[in-house]
């Protein structure tokens, strides 16, 4: 495993979603309680929706443009044959930590 | 010959090894314990009942003197540790030196003091030992005011103490909701509200700035401005570990002091337990993993093999009357599900999270009996497939568990809750015609009016049939908001004005939200019901809006937005026109287009450059058109009287005076107006949501016209001789409305539902109800007659860039 410090819990909204731009794409860190996160691939499988600009409920997301709705624990869409990529993410002392080891594998 | 131990902090930690030790094995050592507090081992964790004058402080001594002198401990009460020298195998006290062959350091941990002005005043106190007990006790005695800085477990404990003790006392919290580290917001509400009920003040989102005072404490100043009297300041904001020995003596300390599982710090001479520690990144802050801390220390020092895991730690809140329970972890782990269950009648919230199959957290508030049984099954990772349905339930409920009742919400309103708004029927007196034979739903109206109106309650009304009269009476199928309830927008508006509801944790809790926190259809509805009904109370929550209205922009397919400026009435001018043509070439926007709305569209910009883009509008004048919002759109004029030779009236004038009083309100659905200056309508008033056609006479107004989906024309409202008056029915017409209709149903669908002649009863005919549909408007209006588009470049404009760039960072 392999951390990333990535800016305080604070800069992400409650029951909402920042963006993070890596070499292999954009990632979203949603934020679904108060110490609750999830990372996932940012970009809507089905048209490219950004994610991290949609409604965040329980621990899900509905992407804004056309409401495909996606379990953020899974990456698997609801009622719908398409996932996005998850990636592990957590709290430490009021930052949030992600790690992308398994996108950069995925990219290699 | 006996070793020499020498232990370092008489706490509970220490306390529970020393019971093994001296157990097990009770001639292995010379033991000589120091303790910086003058007194020894107590149960810290019942301070707080002292602190409420439930217990006294000999009821919680846990180890007295004679405890020690039948053990043969030395003890050196009162007397700070100051130094550790392991060169020599020292331990250096206040009160001379010590020589040790095995150190155990349990020093706990300390306070955290926020960095404020005025934190060392007299009068401001910390929430750790007997002293700061006595402390709080004696300033309560003299009465007054007591600011509680902290909305977590102590400050909680601390704060309904010194209630008890006849304080008057506010707790100040930065979080949005209290104990945030061990509960949703859900059970946060309820919280909140349970401690309100009993007087205690709660300030969430609230970050202290100052303590101000003459040579003592007397106020808490808040970053908002706000000034909180206080002759007692309380600072329960957190704890870290006390290791300053550890540093002192080059150990290694991360956070806490690093142990490996046998409680060995980096010298095998020296341990350390309790809070002063740090085991594989976790910290600790309470007793339950420090108790195990301890058996393992004991085990170790008697050259036993021991290993410390660490295991799942509840919670619970020790003020009297208050239940809640909370275990396990919430804040990791893929693959995920929550089951919740709340029943509003009784203030019960319950939350349980699963993971492969598998409890992994438990939140509850209000009945928790069941709570040590879902600790177990956390703890022993017990398979629950087989009882997943009925879990929340229960252990009782593998034997057939009761379902949630959706009738508790209408079941908890008081008697005198209003049910019909438009009659002012309240809950008693329909019960009392419900008793008195009226059985049905015809009768029922007949009687007593309720529903007999608009009939937006006529879904509440049944449901009082149904609780009255049970299975005799069959409700109609009716539609829920969404899967997250079994109520109508209808009743959920209704509710939220009776009940009262004023916040979106309320409305989940008190009306059985069967999710956590909603959904995208509930959300924005909720959210907007909210700010219509309590425009003063209820903040608005962006993150239960639609992308557009969050970001004030329209998104495009793909993820670029679009951006329009308000052109009042559809007038602009060089100045305007320039500025746009500017922003345009400066920001390479691709597309510039004029609208169906008589303005212009700026289209695909990039979501970071959205706040410089506005920032340069805004310097020339321009403002959010909202083109984006379920509010106020465009006011569509002609040219009229000013220039047209057919104009009867100011057609213009009038869409400007209309466009800027309305702007910024949102509503049900977006909401757009033409003014036309003659019958020749080129304003295409008469497929607007408010049309107004001027004619000689004065001002034609229609209501419910559309031209999207469906097409439709206006019907008339009203013809008024004074633009004046036309000005007052737009706005109650606009008002009844906000108030009344469904979450996107446009007027024309509401009017559909309600009647053109219930609404010309109220804002026409009845010219009391009219100004005071005016006068509400007006008090929303004092909140959201601005523009969002300066809002968003003061507050947020770094909200709209990534939050981090990690592409520069790999390349490296
Ligand atoms: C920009 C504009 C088209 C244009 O280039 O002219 C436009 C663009 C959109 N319209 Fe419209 N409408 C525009 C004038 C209209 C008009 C004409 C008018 O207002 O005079 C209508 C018919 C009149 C009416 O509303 O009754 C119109 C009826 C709709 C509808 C159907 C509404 C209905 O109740 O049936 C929608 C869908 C909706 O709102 O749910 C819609 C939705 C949309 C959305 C917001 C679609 C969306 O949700 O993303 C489009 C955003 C495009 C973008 O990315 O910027 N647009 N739209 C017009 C903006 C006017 C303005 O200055 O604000
Ligand atoms: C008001 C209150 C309520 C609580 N409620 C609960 C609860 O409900 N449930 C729960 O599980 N936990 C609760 N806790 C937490 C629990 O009390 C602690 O987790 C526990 O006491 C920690 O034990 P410890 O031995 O590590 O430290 P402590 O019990 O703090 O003992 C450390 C001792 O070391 C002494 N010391 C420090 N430095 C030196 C030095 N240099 N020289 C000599 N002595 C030194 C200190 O004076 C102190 O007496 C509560 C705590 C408080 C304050
Ligand atoms: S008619 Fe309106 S919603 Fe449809 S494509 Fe054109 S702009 Fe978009
Ligand atoms: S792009 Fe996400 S639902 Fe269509």
């Amino acid at each position: 495993m392999s951390w990333i410090d990535i800016g305080p819990i604070e800069a992400i909204p409650l029951r909402g979603a920042r963006r993070v731009r890596t070499p292999h794409g954009c990632v979203a860190v949603f934020r679904t309680d108060a110490l609750e996160v999830f990372a996932a691939s940012a970009v809507c499988p089905h048209r490219g929706g950004p994610l991290d600009e949609g409604i965040v409920h329980g621990t899900r997301v509905t992407c804004p443009l056309h409401n495909w709705v996606f379990d953020l624990a899974t990456g698997q869409a609801v009622d719908e044959d398409a996932r996005i990529d998850t990636f592990p993410a957590r709290i430490e002392a009021g930052r949030v930590l992600i790690d992308l080891t398994r996108l950069a594998d995925r990219a290699a | 010959m006996k070793r020499k131990l020498v232990v370092i902090g008489a706490g509970m930690a220490s306390g529970r090894m020393l019971e093994h030790l001296t157990e097990d094995a009770p001639d292995a050592f010379d033991i000589t314990l120091f303790n910086a507090e003058p007194r020894g081992n107590y149960n810290r964790i019942m301070l707080s009942p002292v602190l409420s004058g439930e217990k006294t402080y000999a009821e919680i001594v846990t180890h007295d003197d004679a405890w020690y002198a039948e053990r043969g401990i030395a003890c050196r009460f009162g007397e700070h540790v100051t130094r550790i020298d392991r060169a020599r195998k020292m331990v250096i006290g206040q009160r001379g030196e010590l020589p040790y062959d095995r150190l155990v350091i349990a020093t706990g941990s300390a306070p955290f003091i926020i960095p404020v002005p005025g934190r060392d005043l007299p009068g401001v106190v910390t929430y750790r030992d007997l002293d700061d007990t006595n402390a709080m006790i004696e300033a309560a005695r003299r009465g007054g005011a007591a600011v509680v800085i902290g909305g977590g477990l102590l400050g909680l404990e601390a704060a309904a103490g010194l209630k008890a003790r006849g304080m008057d006392v506010t707790v100040v919290h930065l979080m949005g909701h209290l104990m945030e580290r061990q509960l949703d917001e859900s059970a946060g509400y309820l919280l909140q509200k349970d401690l309100e009920s009993r007087g205690i003040r709660v300030l969430t989102r609230a970050a202290t700035k100052a303590i101000i005072g003459k040579g003592r404490a007397e106020a808490v100043l808040l970053e908002d401005g706000r000034t909180l009297p206080a002759d007692l300041v309380v600072m329960a904001v957190g704890i870290r570990p006390e290791t300053r020995l550890a540093v002192d003596a080059h150990l290694s300390v991360a956070r806490g002091i690093e142990v490996d599982a046998a409680m060995r710090t980096s010298d095998p001479d020296i341990l350390a337990i309790g809070e002063c520690v740090e085991f594989d990144g976790h910290l600790f802050g309470l007793v339950a993993p420090l108790y195990d801390q301890a058996r393992v220390a004991a085990d170790t020092l008697q050259g036993r093999e021991a290993r410390f895991v660490v295991r799942e730690v509840a919670t619970k809140l020790k003020v009297t009357g208050v239940n809640l329970f909370s275990a396990g972890d919430f804040a990791e782990g893929e693959g995920r599900e929550d089951i919740v269950f709340r029943d509003p009648g009784r203030g019960i919230y319950k939350r349980l999270v699963i993971e492969n199959d598998r409890l992994i957290g438990a939140v509850m508030y209000g009945d928790v009996a069941d709570g040590n049984w879902f600790f177990g099954l956390i703890r022993d990772r017990t398979p629950i497939e087989a009882m997943r349905e009925t879990l929340i339930f229960g252990p009782a409920a593998a034997q057939g568990g009761g379902a949630q009742d959706p009738l508790s919400a209408v079941a908890a309103l008081p008697p005198e809750a209003e049910i019909c708004g438009c009659n002012g029927v309240c809950k008693g007196t329909i019960q009392a015609a419900i008793e008195g034979g009226a059985t049905d739903l015809g009768t029922l109206r007949a009687r007593t009016k309720a529903s007999a109106s608009c009939g937006s309650c006529t879904g509440l009304v049944e449901q009082m049939l149904q609780l009255c009269l049970g299975e005799d009476f069959k409700a109609p199928t009716r539609q829920p908001i969404c899967g997250c309830t079994d109520l109508t927008h209808e009743e959920v508006r209704r509710l939220i004005k009776t009940t009262p509801l004023k916040s979106q944790e309320a409305v989940w809790q008190e009306l059985g939200w069967k999710t956590r926190n909603g959904c995208h259809v509930c959300r924005p509805a909720i959210n907007y019901y909210l700010l219509a009904d309590w425009p003063l109370e209820y903040r608005d929550d962006p993150q239960s809006r639609f992308v557009n209205e969050r970001r004030h922009a329209n998104i495009q397919k793909d993820g670029t937005f679009s951006v329009v400026p308000r052109m009042w009435g559809g007038l602009t001018n060089p100045r305007e026109l320039r500025a746009i043509a500017d922003v345009a070439e400066k920001y390479a926007i691709p597309a510039v287009k004029v609208t169906g709305g008589q303005r212009i569209d700026l289209l695909g910009v990039r979501a970071e450059d959205l706040p410089r883009v506005w920032a340069d509008l805004n310097a020339a004048g321009l403002v959010s058109g909202h083109a984006y919002s379920k509010g106020l759109r465009t006011v569509k004029t002609c040219v009229g009287s000013e220039w047209c030779r057919f104009g009867t009236q100011d057609s213009t004038g009038l869409g400007v005076r209309l466009e800027k009083l309305l702007w910024g309100s949102w509503t049900p659905h977006k909401v757009k107006l033409g003014v036309s200056g003659c019958p020749r309508n080129c304003a295409e008033a008469t497929c607007k949501d408010v049309g107004i056609v001027c004619v000689e006479s004065g001002y034609q107004i229609g209501v419910g016209g559309a031209a999207g989906m469906d097409v439709k024309a206006t019907e008339p409202l009203a013809q008024v001789a004074s633009e004046d008056e036309a000005v007052e029915i737009v706005t109650a017409f606009i008002q009844l409305y906000r108030e009344n209709a469904r979450y996107l149903d446009r007027p024309y669908k509401w009017l559909a539902r309600v009647g053109l002649d219930w609404v010309r009863a109220r804002v026409v005919e009845d010219r009391d109800k009219r100004a005071r549909l005016v006068e509400r408007f007006e008090i929303s209006q004092s909140v959201y007659r601005k523009d969002p588009w300066a809002e968003q470049v003061r507050r947020h404009a770094d909200d709209f860039a990534p939050l981090a760039d990690l592409r520069l960072e790999a390349a490296e």
